[in-house]
This record gives structure tokens, C-alpha cells and sequence, in this order.
């Protein structure tokens, strides 16, 4: 069987700086900084009480058909304003010989967030001092929890709504390999078009950890920011004084199919992903491979699968979380397979302005780069004024800048040690090879 | 292209019948009940008070001895997914470094693959409900009690215990698959999609070995309320539970929650047969689809399991005629037993009332995502052993549910075994597997 070409037709975005794809570019090119105290509830003693927030999102202005996705949550609000964006701008509205049955979605789609009144007043009223007391808290739950804010924190939830918006009725996966999630989902994707199993996917993550344990579950950790005196600088990829990630919440689509099929259309191409590589540290669950063996393993995998060499590569869109560790081990991966040309490929991370989507910050990012690649611009890394020196390649430091850029690589890298890797060329390189 | 064809060479299953593929096969064999009154928490007021329980099990007996600690943080699901990913390695005669006293790794580390289904792993009340009630102030949630001192009752890895994607992680790390890895997180349907997604890796050549499918417990108090509030658990047979479970039978009335899961080792046929390895079958088909109207949770689906069965039999180059045996879910809740039952119809045509068919159900209660492992596993042995187990308390079927399901067991002559598994939601997964030929 041949390898069919797969190309980006359409892209959405809902995330802290905007919410759409192309007002999303204009910020980061701008240097929008996302972070800001925490609303949605009151962290004002937790040791972070900041975060990169989606706000004003109105999700019946963006979805016609709010009212059938009534149970939604606030991730998968999210993704249908995203989804229809990017449906919109493929086109496929509009293309009457779609099937339907060889249309997929394939998401990196976190769990929805808890009922969390309801859920923390149980366990206080059903407490018995050591345990909660089972006589008394299904009485109580049967009751007062409601049946969809339950079933719709299940990851696969988002599937369906997107399976009722889009009338999707072909294969449907969800994966959650956390940070990476998007991007493993994407790249997924691009497999299940390339061999044949369907012809168009709709693709990318969604995710929302900003409530009380999410915050709590990561502050436990102590992987985020808990710089409370500058909220808005906080996320410093690369930077000496970087402290820990910022938590974000968003969620980005994009619309992939066939090469063939969006010629055949007439689709606008707006990339073509020509590489996708996958790897596990195998290390350990709360810490990175020190030498970045396993983003290696990754990047190297989505070369070979690309069929190009390091130096072909214009831009890398980090991973670049702001942790300690992230920025160093991702340093040492891209120092091991690049080698001497390293230092002189661009690599930034725009997690310093949007903050961490978590699931869906892969899917965010890719997008950046397909931006990257039609206007030939490079976004940078803000807040990067003291650079590790254990850091020390070129990071685009705060201002953006004009490349001659054909083909991107953009890292995500899950907690627990998923490595993912795609890699992409614009659409002028897809129309110029014909 | 994807000339590469994939064997199945271990099985690896823990389920309520038993720790193994051995003790489960000889328990299904026998028409055992794996499901009892519930013991492991005080069933109270919960409606539903039985389900399939996994006694005495720890993954601590499934580590390498500097692993043990580790086995704290790990809810229940993950314990499930070690053990079970320990089992299937020692199955597959395949040597990883996670393998005490077995010698040298056999597997070439960055050529091994992961990739474990998974649902949403429910928060474990009573040790989010020790931290929350040391915040409360007037019978109320104190955020700033929480934020100053609360939170840090939580035991610091507290959210690593959660994420779906650490059951992968961890049997990564102990058995050092540096390949591709993933976490499928499609409900009931998590194993099939996982596994058919993993064949894809050895076909493309991303890897050349992939231990894949899935484990869940949602026996605690989160799954017994949203179980129940789904309205699929049975809740008149608490004083007979070895018969309530009774999956397509004309008195089914709900299904018990059981734990468990199942992972495979899949592997490069031509590097399979070159270590000589033991066959069960092969792997040679793959299909998903799902149901466009799955929003609404209290209406049945199938997860368009029609569609996504008529896609593997495609895929394997084969008809519906070539299907010998039906791997069922099955789960015994009326509603979606009728429409699983359609949906074979659907993709099978007239045969698929008279294909010998097996659920294991009432037997083990529903496993959700841990069922897809197991089915596949039961589905690779049932080829192996040319014989199908019995379908635990069915007796005779109920409306719109004709298919060839039978009390005992039968010597079956098979080359192709269709199984396939659906999920609240709406994603559906089915696979062909096809007998070794040597």
C-alpha cells in the first residue's frame, strides 16, 4: 500500500490569549504574557495562585448549537468553538462529498473537571471522622450529583460531542499521555489517514486542570511557577530564573485529510505533515531521562519517518515547559541528535506567553508553526533576559523574528516520559513539490 | 508498505477468575462466577452490592524488588496493568529488564512499545476525604485552609496515582520500553483501539514488539455512584450474585462492576518465528467507528460496533462467511445487549445467529476498559485451544439478542475469531485474529 500524503486544511484555537487561531499568532507575535490570578476559584493561600485562564469565552456566540451540547463541560466548550473554526476554514462545510464513515477524530482530550461543590460538601457531610460513611454518602450522592457532571469527566466524552457536531462516524480515539497528549494524538492521526483507515480526522487536545485539585495535585508536586509577586512573567523557558511551569487551559483543532482528497477539492493546504516519531523514557515516573535520551529517541524517529536530516530542520517549537529540569534535558536531547548544527536552530517556546494547555498545548503549538511557516516568521520566547547557561542554544529571546523557515519540528514531552515529535513544511513547500 | 504482519506470543490477565491466563482460562472452562458480594468496601446503601472482585491482589508480587515502593503510587488500575504486563512478558518467553532472575533482556529497548488503555481512574475518597476535612470551617470547604495547610496532607505524587497515561508509564519504566508508548483513553472500547493502533506500530515498523491493551477498576465508591447513576448495574440479585450478571439472556438486568484488564504481547511475525516463540494467533485485522448520537448517555449504543466490525473483516482481507467465533462484550444491561447484539447482525448478516459466540461477563462483571484486554486475550486463546468457553448464566436469549451463545463448553474448529467492544460515548474497536499456521 502506498504512503498517502497527509496535509492541514483548517485550524481553531480557544486558549488563554485568544480565542482563535489567527489572533492567537498576532499575540504571540506581540508578546502577549497570558498569566494572571487565579478566578475560577480561591487560591489566594495556595502556593501558586496564578494561571493562564481562558476568560470572556462565550461558548453560545461561538456554537450555534450550544444547546445540544448542553452537558458540556468547560474543556470540550472549548473544543467545539475550536472545531468549528477550523471545520469552517477547511472548507468541508461545504464539501457535500464527504463520508462520513471515513471521517475520524482522534483527540488528546484531558478528563473533565469535577463537580467539585458537590463532590467536597459530600465528603465533608458524609465524613465519619476516619472515613466516608457508606450508608450515608450514596443516599446523599444519589441525590445531589448529577449524572452528566459525572459521565462528561470521562476523557472519550468530547468525542462524542464532536461526533454529534461534525457527524462523524468513523474511527474515534482519545489518548491521555498528559503533556504530550496533543501531539501524540496528531501524529496518530496523520498515521490512521496515511495507511488508509480513513481520509479526513478531525485532530488535537483539549484540557482544564485550573480547579482546586488540579492546581493542588501539581502544586503537590511542585512543578509550577509560585512566583506570586510577578504573575505575569512567570513562565521562563530557559531562563535562569525559571521556577516551574503555568498551569493553562485551551484546547486547539486542526483539520487533516488527504493530500489527494484536498487537491481534488480545491482546499486551501496550509501544511503537510511529513514526520512523526513517538518514545518512551522508560525512566522514571517523576523524572526526565537527565540525558534527554528519550526526546531524542523521539525526534530521531519523526526524521527517519520525515525522511530528512537535522539540518533541514528551520525552527524547533519546544516542549519548553519552564521546569528546572524540562529545559535542560530537552537542551541535551536536541544536542544529541542535532550535534554540531544545534546551536544554530532556532528553538522557542511559546509556553513563556500562553502558559501550559497540558493536553492541549502540542495541538497549540503545532499551530504556531504552521503560522511560522506562512509568514515566515519565528515567534520567540519571552521573559528570557538570563539564559542557563545549561540552556545555550539559540531560544529567540523575546522578540520575533524573520526566517526562512520550510520545515518545523515541534516536541512534546508527557509527564510519566511520552516523547512526541512531528514534523511539518508549509504550505507554499506542499504546492511547490507538486 | 505494512507488509509486516503482527503475532500474538503472550497473554497477561488478571480478572476476578483469576491471576493469569491459566487460572482465568481453567475458570471460564469450568463455568466458574467470579462475582460475589461486595467486600472490599462496606457496600452500605449502595443499590448494586455485588461486583467481581480481585482478593489478596497486589502488584507488589509483579515488581522487581527495587520497584516495590513504587507500588504506592498506583491506583488500583495501574496495580492491575503491572501485573498484568508481568504476566504477559513471562507468557511470551520475551526476556525485559522488568523480569528478575530471567538473565539478559531478549528485547532490543527502543524496538519495545507500550500502549495501555485506560479509563478515568476515580479519586480514592477516603484519602482525598482525610486532607479535605482537615479544611473545613463551618461545615464548609475552607479554600485558604486548604491552600495554607490542607493540601499538603496529600501524599506529594498524590496526582501521578491518577493519570491514565501512568499505567503505560509504569510498566515502561519497570520493563524499559523505550519505543513508541500511548494511552488510550475510549471507556470500554480503550483495549481494541489500543491493540489495533499497536499493530500499526510493528506494521509501519516503529517497533518490532508492543505489550498492548487495557485494565480499570472502578470498583470503589465513584464507579458504584456513576455506574449506578447510568442505570446499568443490576440491583435485584444482591442475595444471588454468581447468577445476576446475565449477559444477552432473557433475564438480564444489569450488569456488576468487575476489575481487572488484560495486555498481549504482539510482535513481528518473521521475529516471533525466528525465536521460535509460541503462537496463539494472528493478529490480521482492525476496525473503529463510532456513533454520531452518543451524547445523550442514558440511550444505548454500540458505538456503531456494526461499522467497525465490517472494518477489520475488511481489513483482513477476509468476508463475513470466514468468521468461525464471536468474542462478545456483553454486558448484560438489557438496552446495550440488544444493540450489541444488532450490530453483529449488522456486520455479520443471517450467520451472525449461528456463529458459536462467547461472553464472559457474568463471570467477571463488567471490567469497562480492563474487559477489551481480556476479551482479546480470550479471543487469541479460544484459537490456540480451538475451543470456546461456556457464556456464564445464559439460559436462553432475550429479544432481539439470537446468537449462538451455549452454557458449556465447545470444541470449535476455527481459523477466524471476530471481538469487538463498545463504550458509553459512543467509540467502538473490533479486531479479527486468525489461527497460527504453525
Amino acid at each position: 500500500m502506498e504512503k498517502r500524503r497527509v496535509v492541514i486544511t483548517g485550524m481553531g484555537s480557544v486558549n488563554p490569549l485568544a480565542h482563535n487561531a489567527e489572533d492567537t499568532w498576532a499575540a504571540l507575535l506581540r508578546g502577549d504574557l497570558a498569566p494572571s490570578p487565579i478566578g475560577l476559584f480561591d487560591a489566594s493561600t495556595y502556593p501558586t495562585t496564578f494561571a493562564a485562564q481562558v476568560k470572556d469565552f462565550d461558548f453560545a456566540a461561538r456554537v450555534p448549537s450550544a444547546q445540544k451540547h448542553k452537558h458540556a463541560g468547560r474543556h470540550c466548550q472549548f473544543t467545539l468553538a475550536a472545531a468549528i473554526e477550523a471545520w469552517k476554514q477547511s472548507g468541508l462545510d461545504a464539501y457535500s462529498e464527504l463520508d462520513h464513515q471515513r471521517l475520524g477524530v482522534y483527540l488528546g482530550s484531558g478528563e473533565g473537571s469535577i463537580d467539585f461543590e458537590n463532590f467536597v460538601s459530600l465528603l465533608i457531610e458524609a465524613w465519619d471522622g476516619r472515613q466516608v460513611d457508606t450508608n450515608l454518602w450514596p443516599d446523599l450522592a444519589f441525590e445531589r450529583m448529577e449524572l452528566y457532571r459525572e459521565v462528561e469527566q470521562e476523557s472519550n466524552m468530547v468525542l462524542a460531542h464532536l461526533a454529534a457536531e461534525f457527524d462523524v462516524q468513523g474511527p474515534a480515539f482519545n489518548v491521555l499521555t498528559a503533556c504530550a497528549a496533543s501531539t501524540q494524538a496528531i501524529g496518530e492521526a496523520v498515521m490512521q489517514i496515511r495507511y488508509g483507515f480513513v481520509d479526513t480526522v478531525i485532530t488535537g487536545g483539549a484540557h482544564s486542570m485550573i480547579h482546586p485539585f488540579g492546581v493542588t495535585g501539581f502544586n503537590r508536586l511542585t512543578a509550577l511557577s509560585t512566583r506570586n509577586d510577578d504573575i505575569p512573567t512567570s513562565s521562563r523557558p530557559f531562563d535562569m530564573t525559571r521556577d516551574g511551569f503555568v498551569i493553562g487551559e485551551g484546547a486547539s483543532i486542526l483539520i487533516l485529510e488527504t493530500h489527494e482528497q484536498a487537491k481534488s477539492r480545491g482546499a486551501k493546504i496550509l501544511a503537510e505533515i511529513i514526520g512523526y516519531g513517538a518514545s518512551a523514557d522508560a525512566f522514571r515516573i517523576t523524572d526526565q531521562d537527565p540525558e534527554g535520551d528519550g526526546a531524542a529517541t523521539s525526534m530521531r524517529a519523526a526524521l527517519a519517518d520525515a525522511g530528512v536530516t537535522p539540518e533541514q530542520i528551520d525552527y524547533i517549537s519546544a516542549h519548553g515547559t519552564g521546569t528546572k529540569q524540562n529545559d535542560q534535558v530537552e537542551t541535551r536531547g536536541v544536542k544529541a541528535v542535532f550535534g554540531e548544527y544545534a546551536p544554530k536552530v532556532p528553538m522557542s517556546s511559546v509556553k513563556s506567553m500562553l502558559g501550559h494547555l497540558i493536553a492541549a498545548a502540542g495541538a497549540t503549538e503545532l499551530i504556531t508553526c504552521v503560522m511560522a511557516l506562512r509568514d515566515q516568521i519565528l515567534p520567540p520566547t519571552a521573559n528570557l533576559h538570563t539564559p542557563d547557561p545549561e540552556c545555550d542554544l539559540d531560544n529567540i529571546p523575546n522578540e520575533p523574528r524573520k526566517a526562512d523557515v520550510k520545515t518545523c519540528m515541534s516536541n512534546s514531552f508527557g509527564f510519566g516520559g511520552q516523547n512526541n515529535t512531528i514534523i511539518l513544511v508549509g504550505g507554499e513547500s506542499v504546492v511547490s513539490s507538486l | 508498505m505494512l507488509d509486516r504482519r503482527v503475532a500474538i506470543t503472550g497473554l497477561g490477565v488478571v480478572t476476578p477468575l483469576g491471576v493469569g491466563m491459566d487460572e482465568t482460562w481453567s475458570a471460564l472452562r469450568d463455568a466458574r462466577g467470579g462475582v460475589t458480594e461486595i467486600s472490599l468496601l462496606e457496600p452500605g446503601h449502595f443499590p448494586c452490592k455485588i461486583g467481581g472482585q480481585l482478593l489478596d491482589f497486589s502488584a507488589r508480587n509483579f515488581v522487581p524488588k527495587n520497584y516495590r515502593k513504587a507500588v504506592k503510587v498506583m491506583a488500583r488500575d495501574i496495580e492491575i496493568a503491572v501485573a498484568a504486563a508481568d504476566l504477559a512478558f513471562l507468557d511470551s518467553g520475551l526476556v525485559t529488564r522488568g523480569l528478575e532472575g530471567k538473565g539478559e533482556p531478549t528485547v532490543d529497548s527502543k524496538r519495545l512499545g507500550c500502549n495501555i488503555g485506560a479509563g478515568l481512574i476515580c479519586t480514592e475518597l477516603n484519602e482525598l476525604g482525610t486532607a479535605v476535612n482537615t479544611s473545613v470551617t463551618d461545615g464548609k470547604f475552607d479554600f485558604k485552609t486548604w491552600g495554607t495547610s490542607g493540601m499538603n496532607n496529600l501524599t506529594p505524587l498524590w496526582l501521578l496515582k491518577y493519570l491514565p497515561n501512568m499505567l503505560s508509564c509504569h510498566v515502561t519504566i519497570i520493563h524499559g520500553a523505550e519505543g513508541p508508548s500511548n494511552c488510550i483513553t475510549c471507556g470500554d472500547a480503550s483495549g481494541h483501539l489500543a491493540v489495533g493502533e499497536s499493530a500499526l506500530y510493528i506494521r509501519r515498523g516503529a517497533a518490532d514488539v508492543v505489550i498492548a491493551g487495557a485494565a480499570e477498576s472502578k470498583l470503589n465508591h465513584m464507579g458504584l455512584l456513576r455506574q449506578g447513576k447510568l442505570q446499568r448495574l443490576c440491583t435485584t440479585r444482591n442475595d444471588q450474585p454468581a447468577a445476576a450478571v446475565r449477559p444477552f439472556d432473557a433475564d438480564h438486568a444489569g450488569t456488576a462492576i468487575g476489575e481487572g484488564g488484560g495486555l498481549l504481547i504482539l510482535e513481528d511475525m518473521e521475529y516471533a518465528k525466528h525465536r521460535g516463540a509460541r503462537i496463539y494467533a494472528e493478529l490480521v485485522g482492525f476496525g473503529a467507528a463510532c456513533d454520531a448520537q452518543a451524547i445523550d448517555v442514558l440511550r444505548p449504543t454500540s458505538g456503531h460496533l456494526g461499522l467497525a466490525v465490517k472494518n477489520a473483516v475488511s481489513s483482513a482481507g477476509i468476508t463475513p462467511d470466514d468468521i468461525d467465533a464471536i468474542v462478545t462484550y456483553g454486558t448484560g444491561v438489557p438496552g446495550e445487549d440488544a444493540v450489541e447484539a444488532a450490530a453483529w447482525r449488522e456486520a455479520l448478516g443471517e450467520r451472525a445467529s449461528e456463529i458459536p459466540a462467547v461472553s464472559f461477563t457474568g463471570a467477571t462483571g463488567t471490567m469497562f476498559a480492563g474487559a477489551s484486554g481480556v476479551q482479546l486475550s480470550v479471543a487469541a486463546k479460544c484459537l490456540a485451544e480451538q475451543v470456546i468457553p461456556p457464556t456464564v448464566n445464559f439460559t436462553r436469549p432475550a429479544e432481539g439478542c439470537a446468537m449462538n451463545f451455549a452454557p458449556e463448553t465447545r470444541p470449535v474448529k476455527m481459523r477466524h475469531v471476530v471481538t469487538g467492544a463498545y463504550t458509553v460515548g459512543g467509540q467502538s474497536g473490533a479486531c479479527v485474529l486468525k489461527v497460527s499456521e504453525n
